[in-house]
C-alpha cells in the first residue's frame, strides 16, 4: 500500500500558560523561550498508523508530508524515524499564515505531484488552531472519501475497517481505498523511535516544494487570500475572587468546605 | 438574501440539545440584523421542536439514507436548503457529524468554516465569530472573505430558546448524498452512573492524582452526592487512567455543573476550555498558584489524598 502521512509542527502545547504570549498586533503566537516547537500531538498516531498498515502488508511506502518554515523539517524527521521512508516539505514564504482551507489545497496538489496514495493519514486536528477539518479539505481536493477520528485501522472488507469515535460511543465503518484517513489519539501509543533509527533518518530523502513547485498561483496563497481572515487573536483575561479555605490540617480544610459547600446549597 | 441556517441533528422524538442551542445562537443574530432563522433537519420528527423554538422555516430531509447520519449523506440535502433559504450563515453544531459536515460543505463552496465558535455576532453585516485556540491559551476572532459564513458552535455556548407556539412552514428537500463510507455498527460508550454532560456536580482529576488508582477516590466523592460524575483531564486519559469518553476539556467533553470539584488538575487551557462554564468551581490542588485556583470560587491547598476522604466523610455527615 502507497500511504502519504501529513505531519506538523506547532508550539507546544503544554507551554505553561504563563509563557505563552502573543502579539496582538501582528496576530501571531511569540514563541515561548527556551520551548521548542512539537510534532502535533496527534500525527505520531497518524505515523504510527501507517506503519502497522505497511507492515501488516509486507510491504509498500510511507511518504511524509508536513506544510510549514524550515523548522517543520525536524516533524518530518521524527516520522522518518520512526520508519517511513521519505519526506516532502513544502515550504513557501506564501504559506505562511495561510488558512485551512488554502493549507488543504496545497497538500492535496503535493500528493497529486507524488502521483497519488491508496491511503492518506493525519491527526485528528493539529492542537494550535484545533479546527480538524484538512482532512476533509484534503479528501475533498483528491475527490476520495474521508473517515475521520479514528482509533483502529486495517485492511479488510472493500479496502479499509475503521473504528471511529463519536461523541459517546463508537462507529465501524468499511470504505474503498483511496481514502483519507484522520486518525485520533485513542489510536494508542506511537512508537519511540531510536536512536539507530533517528541516524538512518538523516540520510533519507526529504524533498523541499514551494507553491510553484505545486501549480499554486499567487492567488490561491498568502494570507491575503485566506478565505476565513483571523481578524484578531488576543490571551483571555482571568479575574480570581477565590476563597482559601484555612485550616490546620487537610480534615479541617475538608470540614470547612462541606460547611461552606452545604451553605452554599451545592451539596 | 441574508438569514441564518441552523442545521438540526435529529435526537429521539425531537431534535438535539446542542440543535435548540443553535435556534439560541441564530435569533441572537437575527436580532443584531442577521436576517430569518431557517432550519435543516433530517425527518420529519424534529421539525415540530425546531418550529416550536422559533425558526420560521424548516426544511426537511426527507430522504431515508440521511438516517446513517453520515456528513456525506446529508451534504447535498444542506447545500439544497442553503439554496433554498438564501442563508448566508450557517450554524452547525460541534458534533461528531458537524466536524465533518461543516468542512465539507466549507470547501465545496470555496469559503471557510469556523469550528467550535464560543461567541458569534453580526459586525457591519456579516458574522464575527470567536473560538478557542492553542489550547486555549488564546482566543482567535475571524471574519469570512467568501459569502457564505459556516461556524460550528462549541455546546453549551448558548441558551436554548424558549418553546412557544410556533407558526412557521415546513417545506421538503428530498437530496442526498451518495455513501462511499458504509456503517457497520454503532456502539455506546461504557459509562457508569450518570452522563457527564448531565451531571450537577462533576468531579475531575488530573496529572496531578500521581496514579489511576486514585480515580476510586473521585468515584467516592461523587457518589455521596446526588447526579454526581466523574471527570478527567486530557492528560490523566492519555497516561490511561480513565476512559476518554469521560474525558473534559477542549478535545473531550464540555460540562457546565452546578458545582465542579477539580482535584489535583493545574488548569492547563486545554482542561478549562471544557468546564469554564460550570456555576461553582473547588479546587483542591497543592499548588496555590495553579490556574485553576485561580478561577475556583473555594480552594483547599493541600495534599488531595487526605482531603477527598476527609471531604468524604464530612458530606456523609451533612446527610
Amino acid at each position: 500500500m502507497n500511504i502519504i502521512v501529513c505531519v506538523k509542527q506547532i508550539p507546544d502545547p503544554e507551554t505553561p500558560a504563563a509563557s505563552f504570549k502573543v502579539d496582538e498586533a501582528a496576530k501571531k503566537v511569540i514563541p515561548a523561550q527556551g520551548i521548542a516547537p512539537v510534532v502535533n500531538p496527534y500525527d505520531p498516531q497518524a505515523t504510527e498508523a501507517a506503519l502497522r498498515l505497511k507492515e501488516a502488508d509486507g510491504g509498500g511506502k510511507v511518504t511524509v508530508i508536513s506544510l510549514g518554515p524550515d523548522s517543520a523539517r525536524d516533524a518530518i524527521k521524527h516520522a522518518l524515524a520512526m520508519g517511513a521512508d521519505e519526506g516532502v516539505l513544502l515550504n513557501d514564504p506564501a504559506f505562511g499564515d495561510i488558512d485551512n482551507f488554502q493549507t488543504a489545497n496545497a497538500l492535496a496538489k503535493a500528493i497529486e505531484k507524488l502521483g497519488g496514495a491508496d491511503l492518506v493519514l493525519m491527526g485528528r486536528a493539529s492542537a494550535d488552531w484545533d479546527m480538524g477539518v484538512v482532512p476533509t479539505g484534503v479528501g475533498q481536493a483528491l475527490n476520495v472519501p474521508v473517515v475521520t477520528v479514528a482509533k483502529a485501522i486495517e485492511k479488510g472488507g472493500a479496502g479499509l475497517k475503521v473504528e471511529r469515535v463519536l461523541d459517546d460511543g463508537f462507529q465501524s465503518v468499511e470504505v474503498a481505498l483511496p481514502a483519507v484517513v484522520s486518525v485520533s489519539n485513542e489510536f494508542g501509543e506511537p512508537r519511540y523511535p531510536q536512536l539507530r533509527q533517528i541516524m538512518m533518518a538523516a540520510k533519507k530523502t526529504v524533498q523541499v516544494w514551494g507553491a510553484a513547485d505545486l501549480g499554486l498561483g499567487a492567488d490561491e496563497v498568502g494570507a491575503a487570500n485566506r478565505a476565513m481572515p483571523l481578524e484578531a487573536l488576543y490571551v483571555p483575561k482571568v479575574e480570581s475572587n477565590v476563597e482559601i479555605i484555612e485550616g490546620d490540617t487537610p480534615e479541617e480544610k475538608a470540614a470547612v468546605l462541606a460547611q461552606k459547600l452545604r451553605a452554599a446549597k451545592l451539596v | 438574501m441574508a438569514g441564518i441556517l441552523v442545521v438540526a441533528e435529529a435526537a429521539g422524538d425531537g431534535v438535539s440539545a446542542s440543535s435548540l442551542e443553535l435556534l439560541g445562537a441564530a435569533q441572537q443574530l437575527s436580532s443584531q440584523g442577521g436576517g430569518a432563522v431557517s432550519a435543516f433537519v433530517a425527518g420529519q420528527a424534529g421539525a415540530n421542536a425546531l418550529l416550536q423554538h422559533g425558526a420560521a422555516t424548516v426544511y426537511v430531509g426527507t430522504n431515508a439514507a440521511l438516517a446513517s447520519n453520515m456528513a456525506e449523506v446529508l451534504q447535498p440535502a444542506v447545500q439544497a436548503a442553503i439554496e433554498q433559504s438564501g442563508a448566508d450563515i450557517v450554524l452547525i453544531a460541534q458534533s461528531s457529524l458537524g466536524r465533518d459536515l461543516a468542512p465539507a460543505l466549507a470547501f465545496a463552496n470555496k469559503t471557510g468554516a469556523a469550528m467550535d465558535c464560543v461567541e458569534l455576532k453580526i459586525n457591519g453585516g456579516r458574522l464575527r465569530v470567536t473560538r478557542a485556540a492553542f489550547g486555549g491559551n488564546a482566543r482567535a476572532e475571524h471574519t469570512w472573505k467568501s459569502p457564505l459564513q459556516i461556524a460550528t458552535v462549541k455546546g453549551k455556548s448558548f441558551d436554548a430558546p424558549e418553546a412557544g407556539a410556533g407558526g412557521g412552514e415546513t417545506k421538503t428537500i428530498d437530496a442526498a448524498g451518495t455513501a462511499r463510507i458504509t456503517v457497520l455498527g454503532i456502539s455506546k460508550a461504557e459509562s457508569t452512573g450518570i452522563k457527564l454532560e448531565d451531571a450537577a456536580v462533576v468531579v475531575a482529576g488530573g496529572r496531578g492524582l500521581g496514579d489511576g488508582a486514585a480515580f476510586k477516590m473521585l468515584e467516592d466523592l461523587a457518589g455521596t452526592m446526588p447526579a454526581g460524575a466523574v471527570g478527567a483531564s486530557r492528560a490523566a486519559c492519555d497516561l490511561g487512567w480513565y476512559p476518554p469518553s469521560q474525558q473534559v476539556g477542549l478535545t473531550g467533553k464540555t460540562v457546565s455543573p452546578n458545582l465542579y470539584i477539580a482535584v489535583a488538575i493545574s488548569g492547563a487551557s486545554q482542561h478549562m476550555a471544557g468546564m469554564a462554564g460550570s456555576k461553582n468551581i473547588v479546587a483542591i490542588n497543592k499548588d496555590p498558584d495553579a490556574n485553576m485556583v485561580k478561577v475556583s470560587k473555594f480552594a483547599i491547598i493541600d495534599d488531595f489524598k487526605k482531603v477527598v476522604p476527609a471531604l468524604i466523610e464530612e458530606i456523609k455527615k451533612l446527610g
